[in-house]
């Protein structure tokens, strides 16, 4: 058929698949035993988990002195780590909510993956701001509760509270939109199970669904509904994050750039992570078919042109310094970008603003070793545009009599390293036990951009079996 | 009370469109389709209205907007008062973020609860499926069978032009009728 319809549009499923084919190509995973390529890396991910809960433990214990920050640096590592991953999560939710209101029926293929990748780095993002407030277990007083200490209420013209706001609902509304996404897949998979705990586990999650379509009717409105509200929720999410620095008189911070700036780097390089997953994830676990090279040639694509969007904004913001005749804000980008923490800027803007630009090229995009490697350049290009932001606006404030320096202590290392220890363990749990691509959305797009299939064989069709009265 | 449906079993979604359009076109009584995922244009094919869940996020939203701005103007500027930075207590832009996020949190989470309830979905609930297949790879379709309407050699008919793979007569007991 593809020789005869060049014409029409590529499909985005390879291998001319049918709906059966789907469902056991991708539930062969989650039926097969755990592989030896799946222990050596949950394994070491375990390790690095461990080492961060070590760390996490310590710093609690002895309190947040054994960070690197002093009076003038104030916020650093943590701050720094948690921006970096709640923009992990953005592409997420870009990819869940906004390319499904606009019609973009590839994304059915790495959805489920994406937005199991915004709620494990929301929760790595949660850690931070808790292990920075130095008494966690205080950490509901950021809830507005009746308390018997006036009742004294948070403070709403806050932007730190705000944000705690904006994360939790973030959280849920993410959780909740991949849940309702699963249902039909958890369906899936529990008719296909033999009776035993998964099957019965299996049962009470998928809420006992039948595929009726009256049922379909509601999820499809539902689901777009729930796509409705996330998109304008993404957007703020990271809006209301840049305001924690915006709102303040910092040179460097206090600007009206930073919440299309921050969203754009949100996507940006949580679309790397994206990519980061899914080249190793359709190669390990067989679903070349399901993510092909155009899917990768697509998020390459958004990739960039939110890189476009990144350095547009690393422009603006030094041209605005220079044309606002404060010599503070000059003072600060020309430290940003030859003091002493020059090398992170000259990183960001290398991973960030010169790497991406390889993939203008079709050839590049279509290497998927070469895009693999990009993508991890474009994750380290954001932590340290994040660190840049953060430390370098701070270590040299007005006075230079308070001038100070910053390196990051072990702790904050093992911290980091922590983090991406949950993340991958989180995410490789997932890969194990839930079907990493919608099923039942891969099932719709099957005949998408192609004539219709052919019908099914006649013994099928004729004659007509009356197979009597069941009860 | 006991209910006689045709199971029929298809294994195209075009089919199970045409036959569920043709069926109702001409009297028929459609109990439910079952897909293994959505097909578009079968609510209307079956006659569906649309869903009313809509309403539930849009009042939900607006409930829980409004909830917390009056929370916020309460806290901030009736039981306690503080002054920050000198902003007037009742400073209402600086309301709009956490305003937003609670309304998407109302809205997003009574949709999907209010989802569950219309669909009688839940933890405890036991799927009663027409057949296995119906969440991998066939489509079905039940259709009731009213004494006055049902020919049943004109529905055969009909279902062997949309390719039916298989009908099955069956009876149903009072607790699988929903």
């Amino acid at each position: 058929m593809a020789s005869s319809s060049s014409l029409l549009r590529q499909p985005l499923i390879a291998g001319d698949k049918t709906p059966g084919e789907v469902t056991s190509d991708i539930c062969a995973v989650l039926d097969r035993r755990l592989s030896r390529g799946w222990w050596a890396a949950f394994l070491p991910a375990l390790a690095l988990l461990l080492v961060g809960a070590v760390a996490v433990t310590y710093q609690v214990v002895t309190g947040i002195g054994t960070w690197g920050l002093n009076n003038t640096v104030g916020w650093a590592f943590d701050i720094t780590n948690f921006v970096f991953w709640i923009g992990i999560g953005h592409a997420g939710t870009l990819i869940s909510a906004i390319l499904f209101l606009l019609r973009q029926q590839w994304r059915t293929s790495v959805n489920r993956a994406a937005e199991a990748m915004t709620i494990f780095a929301v929760i790595c993002a949660g850690i931070f701001p808790v292990i920075h407030m130095g008494r966690p277990w205080l950490a509901f007083w950021m809830f507005p509760y009746p308390n018997d200490r006036g009742p004294l209420w948070v403070n709403f013209r806050s932007p730190l509270v705000w944000d705690f706001f904006a994360i939790s609902t973030y959280f849920t509304i993410s959780l909740t939109f991949w849940y309702v996404g699963m249902l039909p897949d958890l369906a899936t998979i529990r008719d296909r199970t033999a009776p035993g705990l998964r099957r019965r586990m299996l049962e009470i999650f998928s809420l006992g669904w039948d595929g009726s379509y009256r049922t379909w009717q509601r999820y499809e409105t539902v689901y777009k509904l729930l796509a409705g509200l996330a998109t304008p929720l993404v957007v703020s999410v990271h809006t209301i994050v840049s305001w924690d620095f915006a709102t303040s008189v910092i040179p460097g911070w206090h600007t009206t750039i930073f919440p299309p700036y921050f969203v754009a780097g949100a996507i940006f390089s949580g679309m790397a992570m994206v990519m980061t997953l899914m080249i190793v994830a359709r190669k390990t676990m067989g679903l070349e078919d399901y993510i092909t090279h155009a899917h990768v040639d697509k998020m390459a694509k958004v990739t960039l042109a939110t890189s476009l969007m990144v350095g547009l904004a690393y422009l603006t913001e030094f041209f605005t310094a220079f044309y606002s005749g404060n010599s503070y804000e000059q003072f600060v980008f020309l430290n940003r970008a030859a003091g002493p923490f020059a090398f992170g800027y000259w990183i960001m803007v290398l991973c960030n603003v010169s790497v991406p630009q390889l993939f203008w090229f079709r050839k590049v995009r279509a290497n998927l070793a070469v895009v693999f490697v990009m993508s991890l350049l474009i994750n380290v290009g954001m932590w340290f545009e994040r660190f840049v932001i953060i430390v370098s606006s701070l270590h040299r404030d007005y006075l230079p009599s308070s001038w100070a320096g910053y390196a990051p202590t072990t702790i904050e290392l093992a911290t980091l390293a922590g983090s991406f220890g949950l993340f991958f363990a989180c995410f490789l749990l997932f890969c194990k036990f839930v079907p990493v691509i919608n099923i039942s959305e891969v099932k719709g797009v099957l005949s998408v951009g192609r004539e219709r299939r052919a019908a099914p064989e006649p013994e099928h069709a004729a004659p007509v079996r009356q197979e009597g009265v069941t009860a | 009370m006991s209910r006689r449906t045709l199971v029929t079993f298809f294994h195209h979604e075009d089919d199970v469109l045409g036959a569920t359009r043709a069926l109702r076109e001409r009297g028929l009584r459609i109990a439910d389709v079952y897909a293994p995922y959505a097909v578009h244009g079968l609510d209307k094919a079956m006659g569906l209205t649309p869903s009313k869940l809509p309403w539930v996020c849009f009042l939900l939203g607006l409930l829980g907007a409004a909830l917390k701005v009056w929370f916020e103007f309460w806290t901030t500027a009736q039981d306690w008062p503080i002054n920050v930075g000198g902003k007037p207590w009742n400073s209402l832009p600086a309301f709009v973020p956490v305003t937003f996020e609670v309304m998407v949190l109302f809205a997003g989470v009574s949709t999907v609860i209010a989802f569950f309830a219309v669909s009688r979905l839940g933890p405890t609930r036991k799927a009663v499926l027409a057949d296995p297949a119906v969440t991998d790879n066939h489509f079905i379709l039940v259709i009731e069978e009213t004494d006055a309407t049902f020919d049943p050699e004109k529905v055969h008919q009909l279902l062997r032009q949309f390719r039916v793979i298989r009908v099955e007569e069956r009876v149903e007991s009072e607790q699988e009728v929903r």
